[in-house]
């Protein structure tokens, strides 16, 4: 089986009294989507915060590419060729959706420090950052201002600025949230073909999406993994059920 | 409503032909007014860079006014004492030559804002415009106690310092230097704004988490930001200092920096010319306002409310009616 590309070692991570996440070990694989489901509270962002940096684990080791970068800077892990989504769309909504686009191609292209040729003038950068909206379907809105965009659409633009990365490693955090079934949908094609560019690590609440995505699906209570394996395992595990999808699912 | 292209293109307009009329109606006042609303205007564009641009709210910019100031005022002091500024480990005469002053200025204030930036971005909110005032506390203490360069009393200059090839003594050639200066900032904000750095600089205003997760710095970003705001500020303390042929520790004063501000708030934070419209009308209520009451700041302040209340855009963006920034 190949070597994964991504994986945390039984990292443990507390506030105070609450332990947000207990001796937590997952891994991600080339080529596949790997979900982690849990209920509200269960410890879901606090890993993802800790996969890509954000917090430091009170022990454990995060590893990205046979690499340890545990107490590597959120910067030098997207370097490493981290791409990631958040929840909450982190986007500048006083700018436009190319200049959102083009703000990852330039995080790509690691040269910031040009001060007077426009930013959008630069063949590469707009190349770049073009390619990613179209493949997005963004490609029409691209001079709109991301605060004008629908919500979904801005989901859109999230995923669009990780791929102007490049990465070789993608985390998802929650990128159906609040879209509608039709966008939902459209995604989950999306993701389904882009897990052979690079592998998802992908935070999820809806669960056809999930069931029609995963490879592997772990399953986070508590901060703790109550469960891992593939869609069927996951479905007919009893203490799943229990915990999460409830007694009906 | 008219367009903010346009509404800059009259605002730049008012420095080229009011300063022609009183050079022809022989009002050298008019343009010394002029002159000292370039100059502020310079200012501002240079903390503009760092408030509309990077979000620091700098309360502490006096500082690099102050220090331009000081470049000129110590520089052309010993020049005019004939007296070097230091001996050991080599010496160092003073000047009277412009250029030599503002690159003085520059390097110095650059140096400053590195300084004060690097310990400050540590820090954001309130906490930044606290330790920003602290330092600007500090310098203004410092020039108060420094009685080898007037300490209290400032230090006067008695004759303009000279640009190659120009009579800066006549106040129309010194206020054509100031507008050039005013104008190729102004170019270079323009151009700044749109570019690479620009981007991710205005990114890192909005969303920093989004900048570090595509591999950029958000911080180093608005430490550069902080530098070259420090040191277009400190160009025009020391164009300020040569207007009024004196320097005073109040340049240093935390009134200069929040006078500063209000140029940008009056203006329009983050607009290109915000500043250069919030100096002008600063300029026009000082010499209008200030000659009927010495009280006049009263109604600067009542402007300032309004605008603070009904206009975030500023007199820019009541005008032009435009929310967009760097439009």
């Amino acid at each position: 089986m190949a070597e994964p590309v991504l994986a945390t070692h039984g990292i443990s991570k507390s506030f105070g009294a609450l332990k947000a996440c207990d001796d937590v070990s997952i891994d991600l694989r080339p080529g596949e989507i790997h979900a982690i489901i849990g209920p509200n509270g269960a410890g879901k962002s606090t890993l993802i915060a800790q996969i890509c940096g954000t917090l430091r684990p009170d022990s454990g080791s995060v590893h990205l590419l046979e690499r340890d970068v545990t107490q590597h800077s959120t910067r030098a892990r997207a370097k490493a060729g981290l791409g990631r989504t958040f929840q909450i769309s982190a986007l500048a909504m006083q700018d436009t959706v190319l200049q959102n686009a083009v703000l990852g191609a330039l995080g790509a292209s690691g040269r910031p420090w040009r001060f007077l040729a426009p930013a959008l003038n630069d063949a590469d950068l707009r190349a770049r950052a073009e390619a990613a909206l179209e493949r997005v379907g963004l490609q029409d809105h691209a001079a709109t201002r991301t605060a004008e965009l629908s919500h979904g659409q801005r989901r859109q633009l999230e995923v669009a600025v990780a791929l102007t990365l490049a990465p070789r490693v993608f985390v998802m955090d929650e990128p159906m949230a609040g879209l509608g079934s039709e966008g939902s949908k459209r995604l989950t094609g999306f993701l389904d073909e882009l897990r052979h560019e690079a592998p998802i690590l992908l935070v999820e609440h809806d669960m056809d999406a999930v069931f029609s995505l995963a490879d592997r699906i772990s399953v986070l209570v508590y901060g703790k993994v109550i469960a891992s394996g593939t869609v069927e395992d996951i479905q007919s595990d009893r203490q799943v059920r229990e915990a999460y999808l409830g007694e009906d699912a | 409503m008219i367009g903010e292209r346009y509404l800059n293109a009259a605002i730049l307009a008012i420095f080229f032909v009011v300063p022609a009329w009183a050079y022809w109606a022989n009002e050298p006042f008019t343009i010394t007014l002029m002159t000292r609303a370039a100059i502020f205007a310079l200012a501002a564009v240079g903390l503009n860079i760092a408030l509309g641009l990077g979000g620091l709210v700098s309360l502490g910019h006096a500082v690099f006014f102050g220090i331009g100031g000081y470049a000129m005022g110590v520089l052309a002091f010993h020049a005019q004492t004939f007296t070097p500024l230091m001996e050991w480990p080599f010496v160092i005469e003073g000047t009277k030559s412009m250029p030599v002053i503002w690159l003085t200025a520059i390097v110095l204030s650059a140096l400053a804002a590195l300084v004060i930036g690097h310990l400050s971005l540590r820090t954001s909110g309130v906490y930044f415009i606290m330790i920003t005032l602290a330092f600007g506390q500090m310098f203004f203490f410092f020039s108060i106690s420094w009685s080898a360069y007037g300490g209290e009393d400032g230090l006067s200059i008695y004759v303009r310092n000279g640009f190659p090839g120009l009579n800066t003594l006549q106040p129309i050639q010194f206020y054509g230097l100031c507008l050039s200066i005013l104008c190729v900032v102004l170019w270079f904000t323009h151009r700044l704004a749109r570019s690479p750095f620009g981007l991710a600089l205005n990114a890192a205003r909005q969303v920093p988490q989004r900048v570090e997760t595509v591999g950029l710095d958000p911080t180093r970003l608005k430490l550069v930001a902080f530098v070259i705001s420090g040191a277009i500020t400190g160009l025009a303390g020391a164009l300020f200092a040569d207007l009024n042929r004196f320097v005073s520790p109040t340049m240093f004063s935390w009134q200069m920096s929040g006078e500063i501000m209000v140029f940008i708030i009056i203006g329009g934070v983050a607009r290109l010319f915000g500043p250069v419209a919030g100096a002008l009308v600063f300029v026009a209520l000082e010499h209008f306002l200030g000659g009927l009451s010495e009280y006049w700041l009263v109604y600067l302040g009542a402007l300032l409310l309004v605008i603070v209340l009904f206009g975030r855009g500023g007199v820019i963006g009541i005008v032009s009616g435009r929310e967009k920034a760097h439009g």
